[in-house]
Parts: structure tokens; sequence; C-alpha cells
């Protein structure tokens, strides 16, 4: 096994939803180079445990560990190798992808190279950044939100459904940017009701209830 | 990863969070309309439904003009955090590595630019229909100048704490009027007196100890309340 203190850990962690237990004593590490696929029925926890894993909600016990220090004492060297997209993709429909992306990236306080237009070509969403929001498609908003993984310097993605209404070609570069991540040594936790063909790393699979993680040819 | 590098950015998310939501704010002006219009109606409708005397409506003046004021920046505070709530948004303020609490302060800026601002610059003209002489006018902009940051910042911490509430809006009023009151109170002392010629540096002073108290224990205590509404 690699470095204890590298990566994600979470530790021996707990949640209940109102008074029903969704998962108890969860425990795994996700070390760079590594996917891990949180997969379960709906209202199985996915996204309570991504939530947790990202340090907005709190576990009913246990800690979840970034490079073997509590995320809430890290809480900016762990922030700022975190990308976190939910369901709800923090796009204002009033504001125009690059407007969208421009606050995104200075949100997450992390200058990169790369270009936002050069980020929304990559989405293939050119020719749309001067559109409010309001005006594209859902899967075109998608898009808009998917192109921060474009912009982040972030090496701990955690991705809830990010699939949720794209189309084919959408999710074929979605996975090849995947690859790239986890191939740069990222981490990647996603959930997703479709299946995900990952060329790369060493794949992970937890299936909410269980606890035990199942390791992936 | 670099201390060093991390403080001049936090500034530059501060002030581009201020541009987009002055942004936003254009692009949604109807919406801001709402609270100011309140504002200049109830006091026009004074005149109308008391008596057009002239002393009365002078004596009444700074009263009337700050509770509406008052009245008007509560209703204008629904704005202040809702959208992003529901879009997601805050939830990645929350995750930024930058101070929430300086974040939440650009929130509260930008929000008082947009509500708070005009009320002031509005205040002179209904000061006139209430036939309040200049010395007391030129008070009543000062104090609302100190006052109406006040209130945005205060109404910040109970709108985050109303914001995961379903009918919050009820709570948000019980929350927030109490410590809306000592505002008003040395706010309207103040022009009162300024009226009778006297002096009104202790009500001022007052008002800017409120101010600085607000600003500096507001954005952290919004900022706490967020994080819960958030989670």
């Amino acid at each position: 096994m690699t470095d204890a203190t590298a990566g994600l850990h979470v530790k021996s962690i707990s949640c209940t939803r109102g008074y029903r237990d969704l998962f108890s004593d969860l425990d795994f590490q996700l070390c760079p180079g590594q996917v891990l696929r949180v997969e379960g029925k709906n209202g199985s926890g996915k996204t309570s445990l991504l939530r947790i894993m990202a340090g907005l909600a709190q576990p009913l016990e246990g800690e979840v560990l970034w490079q073997g220090r509590k995320i809430h004492h890290t809480e900016s060297d762990y922030l700022e190798n975190l990308l976190f997209l939910g369901h709800r993709a923090a796009i204002k429909y009033e504001l125009t992808p690059l407007e969208n992306l421009c606050m995104a990236r200075s949100l997450q306080g992390c200058k990169t190279d790369n270009g936002i237009e050069d980020a929304l070509s990559k989405v293939g969403l050119l020719g749309f950044e001067e559109i409010p929001c309001g005006q594209l498609s859902a899967g075109q908003k998608r898009r808009v939100a998917l192109a921060q993984l474009f912009l982040t310097r972030a090496s701990c993605w955690i991705l809830d459904e990010p699939y949720t209404s794209l189309d084919v070609i959408a999710v074929a570069m979605l996975e090849q940017c995947f690859t790239e991540h986890i191939n740069n040594g990222g981490m990647l936790v996603i959930t997703s009701h479709q299946p995900v063909t990952l060329q790369a790393g060493e794949q992970h699979r937890l299936v909410l209830p269980k606890t035990q993680l199942e390791t992936l040819p | 990863m670099s201390i060093s590098g991390r403080s001049p950015s936090s500034f530059a998310a501060f002030i581009s969070l201020i541009k987009r939501d002055l942004m936003l704010s254009y692009r949604h002006r109807n919406e801001l309309l709402n609270p100011l219009l309140f504002f200049v109606i109830v006091v026009t409708l004074f005149p109308l439904g008391v008596s057009p005397e002239k002393t009365l409506l002078q004596t009444m003046a700074p009263g009337v003009i700050w509770v509406a004021a008052l009245l008007a920046a509560m209703l204008s505070l629904d704005t202040l955090f809702k959208s992003d709530y529901e879009d997601g948004t805050l939830e990645q303020m929350m995750l930024s590595p930058h101070s929430n609490a300086l974040l939440v302060l650009a929130k509260i800026i930008s929000h008082w630019l947009v509500t708070g601002v005009p009320i002031i610059l509005l205040a002179p003209l209904l000061g006139l229909f209430m036939f309040m002489p200049a010395g007391g006018i030129s008070t009543l902009m000062l104090t609302l100048l100190l006052g109406t940051p006040i209130l945005s910042l205060v109404g910040a911490i109970g709108m985050a704490l109303t914001l995961g509430l379903n009918r919050g809006g009820m709570l948000l009023s019980l929350l927030v009027l109490p410590l809306y009151i000592p505002v008003l109170i040395f706010s309207a002392n103040a022009v009162d007196t300024s009226m009778a010629g006297l002096e009104i540096k202790g009500q001022i002073y007052f008002l800017s100890a409120l101010l600085v108290l607000s600003i500096t224990l507001a954005p952290l205590a919004a900022a706490t309340a967020l994080k819960i509404s958030v989670e």
C-alpha cells in the first residue's frame, strides 16, 4: 500500500438522514492516480458521501483527512486542491459562459495559463461565449460547468453525476479529460448511473450501502 | 499553496465578486425597484393619510423616513443570498480557498451599493416632501450613510440563518428587527435634534461605533451561518 498520509483518507465515517442510517463505518483511502466510483440506488447516500468528502457536510461520526490532516484544519490547502461539482451547477443564467467561468476561476483562487476561451472550445461551446446561459440548453449549461475541469489546477476532483444531460460526444470528451487527469496523478471521485469507462489509473468501486471497496480490473 | 500568493488573489476574488453581483443586479434592474418604490410610496402617503399640515409633517419626518428606509432595507434582504443558494454558487463560495467572511463582505457591499445607496440618494427628495429644513436633510443623509450599511450587514446574518428554511420571512423579521431598533432610535433622534438646532455628535458617534462593530463581526457571523445553511 502507498504512503498512509497521501491523498484523501475517509476515516470510519457514518451518516444519517433523518432517522435512517445511510452508511456507517465507511473507511477508505484515495491516493493520487486513483479513481473512485460511488454507486448505489437513488437515496443510498452517494451525494451525502461526496458532500462530506468535500467538507460541505459533517459526518455523524468519523473524519476526513487530507494528506494526513483533518480537512477542516488544513482547510485552505485542501480547498485549493479540491474541485467539487454538485447537482447544482453554480451557473448564473443571467451571465454568459465567459463571465460564469471568470467568477468560478477567481473563487477557486488558482491562476492557470489555460485561457477560458480555450476551455470553452474544448467543451464545444465556441461561439456561445457571449450568450447568456439562460438561453443555452441543459446540456450546454452542464458543459459550461464542466469547462472548469480544464481551468483548474486542483488535484482532487469530486464530481456528482457529471454526465447528467450530456450527449455521447460530451461524455467521450469528459472521459478523455478524466484519463488525462488521472495520468497526471490526479484523484477522481465520481458518481454516475451511466457506465464509466476509463483506461487509466487504479479504479475502485464503492457500492453503497456496502462499505467494502472493490478494486476493478 | 504559498501563503504570499494567496492574499492578492483573495482581493481579486473580492473585487470580482462585487463586480459580478453588480452586473447581476444590473441585469435584474426591475427587482431593485421594488424596495425603492416601497420607500417612496410609504413616505408620500403620509401627508395624504395624516394631514398636509407643515409643522405636523416636519415633526414626523425623521421617524417616517427612517422607518420606511428600514422596512425597504428589510424587503431587499431577500435577494442577498437566495439565488446563490439555489443555484449552488454558495457551495462554491464555501469551498473557495479564500476567506468566507471576505466573500460574504463582498456580497454585502454590492447589496448595499444597489439598495442602500439609492435610498440615501432619494432621501433628500422625500425630506422636501415632508417640509424638512436643509440642515435636517443633510443630517438625514448622514445618518442614512452610516445606518444603511448596518442594516445590510445585520440583515445578512439574519438572512444567512434563515436561508435553508422554507418560510424564513417571518423568522427573519423577528431576528433582525430588534437589532435594527438601536439604529432607528439613534438616527431618527439625530435628525430630530439637528432640526431643533442642537449638537448631534453623540448620536453620530454611536452610529459610527455600531457600523464599525457590524463591519467587523457581521461578515464572520454571516459566513458561519451560511456554512450551516449550506449543509
